[in-house]
């Protein structure tokens, strides 16, 4: 079952990324509408969010991997509660963290638009899209599978 | 193995909701409480030369100290292991440190008036200054609503029940059973407030699978705790209760939990980040969950109890709802009478140290949920981060 899209899915107001150098290049990714992730360079393994240095083999050099956008969503929480004053009027809302594809074990926390609280599960197979909710800022939102 | 310490003092202040502590300020209480904990040993001011605290305590051993007017401080510590994770970690480095002979009377203690500071249960967003690396881990959750702790433990619960099959009744268990215990006792904030599993079903949904009734008590309160060696403890008022081991620590790639890290493996996810911890315990302990008589687990979600008890061996991988559902949890005749003073979910939120205090006065006997003959205790702090736990013997009077 797919709820209407909502866009923005969530009001404008809410906090923006906060940015470090060891950040930088996801957010500049997004806003080129790619998804991204850190790739170890001299061991392979992938990592998010960024860091400096690899879990695995204690190395700093890495690169920014493209990835196809394409997850599954692992886990899930329904937001009944209008924590801050600009969801008000948007709650429920849900948070999901999706497992995404060609990166193994990376996970990202986003939001799945199209489906409502009652028909998001876990195993759903999701898509990136990139929201631009501002000028500077594009953040990385996914939508059921087309497809 | 020798015990560690001994706990030989305990204090806690009123509880009440956010906000009502208006008689004085969180620091007064914090000083009022130590007070209380120091007399409760029959020790004095004198004999102090030790604290220790967590989470970032707002009032600082430096102005403790130098207030109550403590002679010689030869030890202050507080842990890194963040929020409720550290309260048990507070009491350990305690007790290191006088095992260790650095200090020979330590104040364990936390004050938390969320009126007159920040409530817990608020959005993060707004309260970054600067960026570390922290501020921006969170701006992988927060522009997506995921605002606090609330959705964070709900995702690792969420999975569990995906996993297992733990149901939102499975939750309601450990709620009810809780506030059941704090209907016996006066100094709960829910005491005189009964809830069925009915009332637990129909409560506004906060963070599903969370509702309200499945969340911790926002409220005002402080705990102290005193802490000599064992020795020394056969001379107190009370009898004493041992630190027989304490453990701290995170399993592999937790980072700050279930926040927006979502680093740790697959198979470690729908758990409390307890498991290493436990290992360590009951390794130091020589003893094992069978051998425990009750046990102070920690609840800011009910959810996370579940995991928790699974993490600490108490019941097999996925179990833990039914375990729940069966009536282990219920003081008196439970497998596992846990949260014997309703805990945070139904007596107060003082970061877990009240679930120490509670722990000291079912070993002491002075429970109002007493366990009978309680002689080992498991008290494990904030779970779904880096965590801690104390295993507590009852002691022997001079």
């Amino acid at each position: 079952m797919s709820a209407p899209a909502r866009s923005p899915y969530l009001p404008p107001g809410m906090p923006l990324p906060a940015v470090t150098d060891d950040t930088r290049p996801f957010w500049d990714a997004c806003r080129r509408h790619a998804l991204v992730v850190q790739r170890c360079t001299a061991c392979g393994a992938f990592r998010h969010p960024p860091t400096p240095v690899c879990w695995r083999c204690r190395r700093f050099e890495h690169e920014w991997t493209p990835l196809p956008g394409t997850g599954t969503v692992f886990s899930y929480a329904v937001v009944h509660r209008a924590f801050l004053p600009p969801l008000a009027d948007h709650v429920p809302f849900t948070v999901a963290v999706v497992a995404l594809d060609g990166a193994p074990g990376v996970r990202l926390v986003s939001n799945v638009v199209d489906v409502g609280p009652d028909a998001l599960h876990v195993g759903l197979a999701v898509e990136v899209f990139f929201e631009d909710v501002t000028p500077e800022v594009s953040l990385p939102r996914f939508r059921l599978r087309r497809p | 193995m020798r015990d560690l310490a001994a706990i030989v003092g305990i204090a806690e202040s009123e509880y009440t909701k956010w906000g009502r502590l208006t008689r004085c300020t969180e620091y007064q209480l914090a000083l009022e409480t130590i007070v209380a904990a120091v007399a409760d040993a029959g020790l004095t001011m004198d004999d102090v030369d030790g604290f220790a605290s967590f989470s970032n305590d707002r009032n600082e051993f430096s102005f403790v100290a130098t207030d109550l007017g403590v002679p010689r401080v030869a030890w202050a510590g507080t842990t890194w292991i963040v929020g409720g994770g550290g309260a048990c970690a507070a009491v350990g480095e305690a007790a290191a440190a006088i095992a260790s002979g650095r200090a020979r009377c330590v104040v364990v203690y936390r004050s938390i008036a969320m009126g007159q500071f920040r409530r817990f249960g608020r959005a993060l967003a707004g309260d970054v200054q600067g960026v570390r690396p922290q501020d921006a881990a969170l701006g992988f959750a927060l522009p997506f609503g995921f605002l606090n702790a609330t959705v964070g433990m709900a995702l690792l619960v969420r999975r569990h029940m995906h996993l297992y099959g733990t149901s939102e009744e499975h939750l309601g268990h450990v709620a009810v059973t809780f506030r059941a215990h704090a209907n016996r006792n006066p100094a709960a904030v829910m005491y005189g407030r009964p809830m069925t599993l009915a009332d637990h079903a129909a409560a506004p949904r906060i963070v599903e699978p969370f509702g309200l009734l499945d969340c911790c008590l926002e409220t005002d309160g402080a705990n102290a705790l005193v802490l000599v060696s064992p020795e020394r403890a056969r001379d107190c008022r009370h009898r004493p209760v041992h630190v027989v081991a304490a453990a701290q620590g995170s399993g592999p790639r937790w980072g700050c939990g279930a926040w927006a890290m979502q680093y740790m493996p697959e198979e470690d996810y729908a758990t409390g980040n307890g498991r290493t911890v436990a290992d360590d315990l009951w390794r130091a302990a020589g003893v094992g969950p069978a051998d425990v008589d009750v046990a102070q687990l920690y609840d800011h979600y009910s959810g996370m109890v579940l995991l928790q008890l699974e993490d600490f061996g108490f019941c097999a991988r996925g179990e833990s709802g039914p375990f729940a559902a069966s009536g282990a949890l219920r003081w008196p005749d439970g497998a596992l009478p846990t949260n014997t003073a309703g805990g945070s979910l139904s007596e107060a939120y003082v970061h877990g140290l009240n679930h120490v205090v509670e722990g000291v006065k079912q070993l002491r006997g002075t429970a109002v949920n007493q366990v009978a003959d309680a002689e080992l205790c498991l008290v494990a702090s904030g779970s779904g981060i880096p965590t801690s736990a104390l295993l507590l013997r009852r002691g022997e009077r001079a």
